[in-house]
């Protein structure tokens, strides 16, 4: 039986849910250009005035806002409210510039729970449950995200943060963990550590879920987890700028629901900035309907999705985003050809013999670009046999070349040489000085 | 039949320094003694065969140490070392259409030769060297050679 969190908002009719989203729109329009010198200013620049914008069809008249703006207005200069009435600041690594600070107001940090609270109750998660969350707590959303949506949710928090892995695997056994909160990169290694400890998370745990995000993950490694754990594993998603960690996909696995009364989300041509038909891929344009601190209009966060709005067997008529291709960040340009880590995963995770664990090295020699993955072969799949393992590295490539339409070099490395992650996993080491 | 089978430890290794070194450390330690070595080495990496006086211990060990490794089956042909040994037995095989995977030899302390064989059809090939009267060396016998 379908259970939900708030019935009446998760089952609203699509053009009562519309109306509200235009309510909230023009709301919101007013409250950024009363609130914020950087949104008056843009949208002055761009000659639009609040009165303009009426229904959502006037979405495209607004100006994009982008990750850039974060950091040139670096801390605050886009919050709409005084720092006194914010409750708390998470701020993103800087790992590609300057780190970005996100503010919440008490309200704030209630929407970002509720939202995950309806997500935890989606996938039949709540009272009862016992969540460990292994995202790190922290300057990072992930870990108190999950920890407060969860609480919201009325489930047991087991706030193990990253790291630790032991003790994290004795503890989901003594306390009973039903949840597991992480990247899926990190419960990938979680579970080669329990192989070693001898402990089996299908056999010896109650674990049944998983809640994986952070990080672009695909449907064939999906399988893999499913299969060699035993449990159910979820996507989620959300960034630090729009809160944190917010939605996840609903029991039925087919897309993530997007809140429809907190995010007004499009899919744009990237190149173009226009608006894309509904099934049709772009990039994810997010919209905030509910924050106070720092709303997002236009926002480009760089995701690369498809929008799907059809209703969903579970009965929930808000939007669903189907699974991220990748960021545009993450996309390498390889002599002139587009290629996403997650297409690769997606290949190496059809093949068997080949494990979880893989890097893309990406070098450039006498003016060309040279693509290499390197790759684990699994214990069941070794042959003492040379010839076979030189077929592998052969059947590897070819599947990739008809998927990328690019030579790549496949190499076999030992298993556990590929770095193993606590968080974010890095899969790319791209050389090129450009 | 079984008991001509003997059990050759096989692993992955990258071609870097240090892994030979780090099985080495990790046999003396379990007190595993190696009788037969070999690499087949394919560029960026090669594949180690060893027969080992324990095979079981040395899988686990080096399982433990975190390397790709299985055991295979593979023969144990004892030759008079002189020439023509080898010959005799890839015709033995040749005439029965058993291919040979690979081979290595070495010479014992008996002043016998031992090839190391994997074949395509393990139980064909101990039948046929048995029916021509070839020695096929025992894993109980692998202390001794």
């Amino acid at each position: 039986m379908t259970e939900y969190w708030n019935p009446l908002i998760e089952r609203m009719p699509v053009d009562e849910l519309e109306k509200m989203q235009e309510r909230k729109l023009r709301n919101l329009i007013d409250y950024v250009y009363t609130h914020s010198d950087f949104y008056k200013k843009i949208f002055d620049d761009a000659d639009v005035n609040p009165q303009d914008i009426q229904t959502l069809d006037d979405l495209r008249k607004l100006p994009f806002t982008y990750k850039s703006d974060l950091r040139d207005t670096y801390p605050t200069g886009m919050f709409c409210v005084p720092n006194e009435q914010l409750v708390r600041f998470h701020v993103s690594s800087g790992t590609t510039g300057k780190p970005t600070v996100v503010g919440y107001t008490r309200n704030d940090i209630h929407e970002w729970s509720t939202s995950l609270a309806r997500a935890l109750t989606s996938i039949g998660v709540g009272r009862g449950d016992v969540i460990q969350v292994s995202y790190g707590y922290g300057l990072f959303t992930g870990g108190l995200g999950l920890h407060y949506g969860a609480e919201e949710a009325g489930v047991t928090v087991l706030p193990t943060s990253s790291g630790n892995t032991e003790k994290q695997l004795d503890l989901m056994k003594d306390l009973n963990t039903s949840v597991m909160a992480c990247t899926p990169s990190y419960f990938l290694f979680m579970n080669e550590v329990a192989n070693q400890m001898g402990v089996s998370i299908k056999n010896d745990t109650k674990l049944r879920v998983g809640i994986f995000g952070a990080e672009p993950w695909t449907e064939e490694m999906r399988g893999r987890i499913e299969e060699a754990t035993g449990i159910k594993a979820y996507d989620v998603y959300g960034t630090s700028e729009l809160s944190g960690p917010l939605c996840t996909e609903c029991q039925y696995q087919d897309g993530i629901h997007i809140w429809a009364d907190q995010f007004l989300i499009e899919v744009i041509d990237p190149e173009t900035g226009e608006q894309l038909a509904e099934g049709e891929q772009g990039e994810l344009v997010i919209t905030t309907l509910a924050k106070e601190a720092l709303p997002l209009i236009r926002y480009r966060i760089g995701d690369i999705t498809v929008i799907n709005k059809e209703p969903c067997k579970c009965g929930r008529t808000h939007p669903r985003i189907m699974r991220i291709l990748g960021r545009a960040d993450d996309m390498l340009i390889v002599r002139g050809i587009n290629v996403f880590p997650g297409q690769v995963e997606s290949v190496l995770m059809k093949i068997p013999e080949v494990g979880e664990h893989f890097m893309i090295i990406v070098d450039r020699v006498n003016e060309l670009d040279i693509m290499k993955v390197q790759i684990e072969i699994t214990d069941e799949a070794f042959s003492d046999k040379v010839n076979d393992i030189i077929s592998l590295e052969k059947k590897v490539e070819s599947a990739l070349k008809n998927v990328l339409n690019l030579a790549v070099k496949v190499e076999l490395v030992e298993k556990g040489t590929i770095p193993r992650s606590m968080g974010k996993a890095k899969k790319v080491m791209d050389n090129r000085k450009l | 039949m079984e008991d001509k089978i003997i059990k050759q430890i096989s692993l992955f290794a990258e071609n870097k320094p240090g892994r030979l070194a780090n099985i080495a450390a990790n046999f003396r330690k379990a007190d595993i003694n190696i009788r037969a070595f070999t690499i087949a080495e394919a560029g960026d990496f090669g594949i180690i065969r060893m027969v080992v006086d324990k095979p079981d211990a040395a899988h686990e060990v080096l399982h433990d140490a975190g390397f790709t490794v299985s055991e295979t089956n593979v023969l144990g042909v004892e030759m008079d070392d002189v020439p023509g040994g080898l010959g005799m037995i890839a015709n033995v095989l040749s005439e029965k259409s058993i291919n040979i995977d690979y081979a290595y030899a070495f010479v014992t302390k008996t002043e016998k030769a031992l090839l190391i064989l994997r074949v395509n059809d393990i139980e064909a090939a101990i039948k046929v060297l048995q029916d021509a009267s070839i020695k096929l060396i025992e894993m109980a016998n692998i202390q001794e050679i």
